[in-house]
């Protein structure tokens, strides 16, 4: 149950992921000036959506 | 650059956390009293000679009663191999460090039962788990002690293997399954406590009746990584004074970039040009401690090879200072913001109040879980491919499923690692920008909007 529900997490936290850095993508096609504002942005932005999914895989520990 | 970003109070700040982190780590660590919060509604005697004495309310009618592996007894290679087991046992913490084989780098040992006093020694008095000291033992590298009132000897004897039990036990209320550990004395098995909550395991155990103050392989790495920051941050202060407005030169050339980084892309957007004078040092002190211990983590001998950063313990103490820091910095403004919310309609407001007060406290708790999880789940990942070749292997039955899965395992590891590399950056700067955005929300000025 545990792998299942990390598993759930990590799909979550995937597409998040997987948004930010399109979308950082399509920003620094924009403006290329701005690439290090964005890559800053983009990075934090991972990390806090990373942190969704980390619950998930502590709930998952804890679960077995 | 005529600033000098290192000063003495720089210095002072980094030791401070240093000592902080250490001392909450053990303090964290191994905490509580002789009677664990276990349900004490079944007092169950039931005739298991292990169980006359204690008092504990574990459940003892449900004995699984299978014992896996020798543990103890004749190293760990005994047993079929278990990968959580495993992978657990090198994430944890450890009263000894280990090298190879079976040479052992002792630690200090200093542990305090209120009922029998002080204990202190190296971590080899105890054998590698072949030698009982005023009833403690070593039970795969960690300290436990034989719970008290069982008639164990508490001079130094030498003792017979370690078992492990699994059996459900009553916790609050619900059937949990839990390892016990046993020791053999003259054919006579004595239970051991379970280590504390926060590190035997993840969240396994529970309350010692004794305090563990000893120097641990975490404790080491992190007296050691602070002895080379402050070494470090030393030459290079030194580097600025006797260069005052000159270009840098050597370590301080080297290590300039990450100060202008942090000044630039951490404190003064988040903090804001007006005060992060003030948490910069804080700022420092964080990204660098947590970046060295998270790339030493990644070293797989002595002096690294510890996981500090993956430990809750560490993780909770470094977040604690962030929300010390936030909590004690806020200004009119900040708290303005959290209990009453200038500028929306009174009813929202009773709703947003109490979030906003969650908030405070979940901020830093989310700090402590994000690092303690991606260091953890990082080194999990890289233990259980190792194991492959354990798996793969079939115990060492099968020498060509051992090379396959040696040769899929190092390749899969390197590639962890140089993840595991680009994650060590990332968290410390991910754990420096966090806490620098919280206390840029504590000190922010009123705008003029609303």
């Amino acid at each position: 149950m545990g792998a299942i529900g990390a598993g759930l997490g990590a799909l979550g936290a995937g597409l998040g992921v997987g948004i930010i850095g399109s979308k950082a993508m399509e920003a620094i096609a924009r403006q290329p000036e701005a690439v290090g504002d964005i890559r800053n942005n983009m990075i934090l932005m991972a990390a806090l959506v990373e942190g969704a999914a980390l619950f998930a895989i502590v709930v998952g520990l804890l679960a077995g | 650059m005529s600033k000098s970003f290192i000063s003495i109070p720089r210095l002072f700040l980094l030791a401070v956390l240093a000592a902080s982190v250490l001392l909450s780590h053990n303090a964290f660590a191994q905490d509580g009293h002789n009677h664990d919060g276990h349900d004490h509604s079944q007092h169950q005697h039931d005739g298991h000679d292990h169980s006359q004495h204690n008092h504990d309310g574990h459940d003892h009618a449900k004995h699984e009663g299978h014992s896996h592996g020798n543990h103890g007894c004749g190293g760990d290679g005994d047993g079929p191999y278990d990968p959580v087991a495993t992978a657990m046992h090198h994430i944890s913490d450890a009263n000894e460090f280990h090298v190879l084989g079976d040479f052992h780098i002792p630690l200090p040992v200093i542990l305090y039962a209120p009922d029998q006093g002080l204990t202190t020694g190296l971590s080899s008095m105890f054998h590698h788990g072949h030698t009982a000291v005023d009833g403690y033992v070593l039970d795969h590298g960690r300290v436990k002690r034989v719970k008290p009132g069982q008639g164990f000897p508490t001079q130094a004897v030498d003792h017979d293997c370690i078992t492990h039990e699994e059996r459900m036990v009553m916790v609050l209320g619900k059937e949990k399954k839990q390892e016990v550990g046993f020791v053999e004395y003259k054919g006579k098995k004595y239970e051991l406590e379970s280590s504390s909550t926060l590190d035997g395991g993840l969240f396994g155990g529970g309350f010692t009746s004794y305090y563990d103050f000893s120097i641990t392989r975490n404790v080491f790495a992190m007296l050691l990584c602070a002895i080379i920051l402050v070494f470090l941050f030393l030459r290079v202060a030194k580097g600025y004074k006797d260069r005052k407005g000159m270009a840098p030169k050597g370590l301080q050339s080297f290590m300039e970039p990450f100060f202008t980084f942090i000044r630039d892309e951490v404190s003064i957007p988040m903090i804001g040009e007006k005060h992060y004078e003030r948490f910069q040092p804080f700022v420092m002190s964080l990204f660098f401690f947590v970046l060295i211990l998270n790339l030493t983590g990644l070293v797989p001998f002595f002096p690294g090879g510890s996981n500090v950063t993956g430990n809750l313990a560490v993780t909770m103490a470094l977040a604690l200072l962030t929300f010390i820091i936030t909590t004690v910095n806020g200004n009119k403004h900040y708290w303005e913001h959290i209990l009453w919310m200038p500028g929306i309609p009174g009813w929202v407001k009773i709703v947003l109040t109490p979030v906003e007060v969650l908030g405070m406290f979940i901020k830093p708790f989310s700090l402590m879980i994000r690092l303690f999880a991606n260091i953890t789940a990082g080194h999990i990942i890289i233990l259980s491919l190792i194991g492959l070749i354990f798996i793969f292997g079939d115990n060492g039955n099968n020498v060509g499923g051992a090379t396959a899965g040696g040769v899929v395992g190092v390749a899969f590891t390197a590639f962890m690692n140089l993840i595991e590399l680009i994650v060590a950056f990332i968290q410390a700067f991910i754990f420096a920008t966090l806490s620098a955005s919280y206390i840029g929300a504590a000190v922010e000025e009123a705008h003029e909007h609303h």
